[in-house]
């Protein structure tokens, strides 16, 4: 199996670990990631919320040159499947914005096709390697480690693409074939502010809050995300949100449990880069830590 | 003491901002909403508003325009889009919000050195040049031109993300720049012509 890769800018910086994990959890499954040449920003929800067209026309631009190789798209990043699939639904829905954007495209050579299919790295799992297949290659299951799975907006609002609005379950399946235990957590789609912790922090900081809290509560050892954005906020401000008893909890990326279950080594998949240790957690588990 | 009329006149609404309301993308719906307040329920920020969803809904579609682009609710969307998921009337307020965003932003109606507006225009900025964003650069930027002093604050952040090879100095930047920019060229013209 061949995908097209769209990695989107943080996967290039503050996500790096997500891309590390990624590529290393598809190479364990043979999977084969081509990444887009030259691809550009999707415009992000920074962008699309001051100006949709020009959002639309930049994210035409991936779908236009993976288009090229025939190939479906694979975009870990939350914000950046949004995007993807909002641009393929509004220039079907709207005549108008069709015409801005095949216009656009034009003038540098490419040509829009409704043929890309934009795919989450969980769908790809579910629907395309399949939940045997993981348990299979999970050759250093995760023993019961307790995770608490945190989805985010973006991957199941608005569209309910492959999974359910209010209670999604896919990365529920894809931890616990690994041999992970899932935590119950009703916050799993709650948001976790986006940027506000940088443009209001205070509102920001609250948002983080609940969401650290409700896992610690519910015995969570880690929260395991999807979303570059969601990661960096529930990691960086741990220590401001405790009230002065700082919240000490690893994020990690479901890629990086998974490809860990796979056996592969620490870091290859990012884990040196987190701010809260994780190491002791899995040595006490005995889970091999190479 | 400063006295004021609380109750408004029929001619004080603005009638052009309900034509154009209803024709922006996602907001040809609004007429369709039943006050039922899910969206404000459901808003994870609408605890912090001055005017909750539901009720920007009605200011809009009735053309309370002071109001509803003087209010600090459209900025503290973060387009979570649970309010859209809820909606038994499909109206898409996500949308709505984006364009009463993009409005007070092309009318210039935000504090002096708020910083979603001033993230909007540095992300874009960087897009047009570079084609891609670089997070540290762009965290700089916003801070410089915002709350400089909060920088300070972030330093010993910023030097965990450097050491774990998380930000570094370096600049994305794609080989077909050209393109980009022939691209957001292109939206602006066809935007003009046909008045969207």
């Amino acid at each position: 199996m061949k995908y097209a890769y769209y990695p989107g800018c943080s996967l290039k910086g503050t996500g790096r670990a997500y891309e590390e994990s990624l590529l290393a959890m598809f190479r364990a499954l043979d999977i084969e990631l081509e990444e887009i040449r030259d691809w550009n920003c999707c415009g992000a929800t920074t962008y699309m919320s001051v100006d949709e067209l020009i959002c639309y026309a930049l994210a035409a631009r991936n779908l236009a040159l993976a288009a090229r190789e025939h190939l479906d798209i694979i975009a870990p990043c939350a914000a950046c499947y949004l995007v993807l699939n909002k641009t393929q639904r509004y220039i079907r829905d709207y005549p108008k914005i069709k015409l801005v954007v095949e216009r656009a495209l034009g003038q540098i050579g490419l040509t829009y096709s409704e043929a890309v299919r934009v795919r989450h790295p969980l769908e790809v799992l579910l629907n395309d390697v399949g939940l045997r297949a993981i348990t299979e290659r999970a050759l250093r299951p995760l023993k019961g480690l307790k995770v608490a799975p945190y989805y985010g907006c973006q991957i199941v609002r608005p569209y309910a693409t492959f999974d359910d609005q209010h209670n999604p379950t896919s990365m529920d399946r894809v931890l616990a074939a690994c041999g992970a235990k899932i935590v119950h957590y009703p916050l799993k789609t709650r948001c976790c502010g986006g940027s506000q912790k940088g443009t209001l922090p205070e509102i920001g900081l609250d948002l983080i809050r609940y969401l650290l809290s409700e896992a610690k509560k519910n015995g969570a050892e880690v929260i395991a995300t999807v979303c570059p954005l969601c990661q960096f906020n529930l990691e960086c401000f741990q220590r401001e949100c405790g009230n002065g008893q700082p919240i000490s909890m690893p994020i990690l990326y479901f890629s990086q449990l998974v490809a860990w279950a796979m056996g592969a080594p620490a870091r290859t998949i990012g884990i040196q880069r987190g701010l809260v240790p994780v190491e002791s957690l899995l040595a006490e588990r005995e889970i091999a830590y190479a | 003491m400063e006295l004021r009329r609380t109750v408004k006149f029929e001619a004080d609404r603005d009638p052009e901002f309900v034509r154009w309301i209803s024709q922006t993308v996602g907001g040809e719906k609004i007429r369709h909403c039943l006050q039922c307040g899910l969206c404000s329920g459901t808003c994870p920020l609408s605890l912090y508003m001055d005017y909750t969803p539901r009720r920007l809904m009605l200011l809009s579609r009735e053309g309370f325009k002071e109001e509803v682009l003087g209010s600090a609710s459209i900025w503290l969307c973060t387009s979570c889009y649970a309010c859209m998921v809820e909606c038994p009337k499909e109206i898409n307020i996500t949308h709505v919000m984006y364009a009463l965003k993009e409005r007070a932003i092309a009318e210039g109606r935000y504090p002096k050195r708020f910083a979603i507006p001033v993230m909007a225009e540095q992300f874009s900025r960087m897009v047009r040049r570079e084609g891609r964003i670089t997070e540290s650069w762009l965290i700089l930027k916003v801070f410089l031109r915002t709350a400089i002093w909060r920088l300070l604050g972030m330093s010993s952040l910023g030097w965990k993300l450097f050491r774990t090879g998380r930000m570094g100095l370096g600049k994305e930047r794609i080989a077909a720049r050209k393109d980009i920019a022939v691209l957001l060229d292109s939206v602006a013209t066809t935007r003009k012509e046909l008045a969207l």
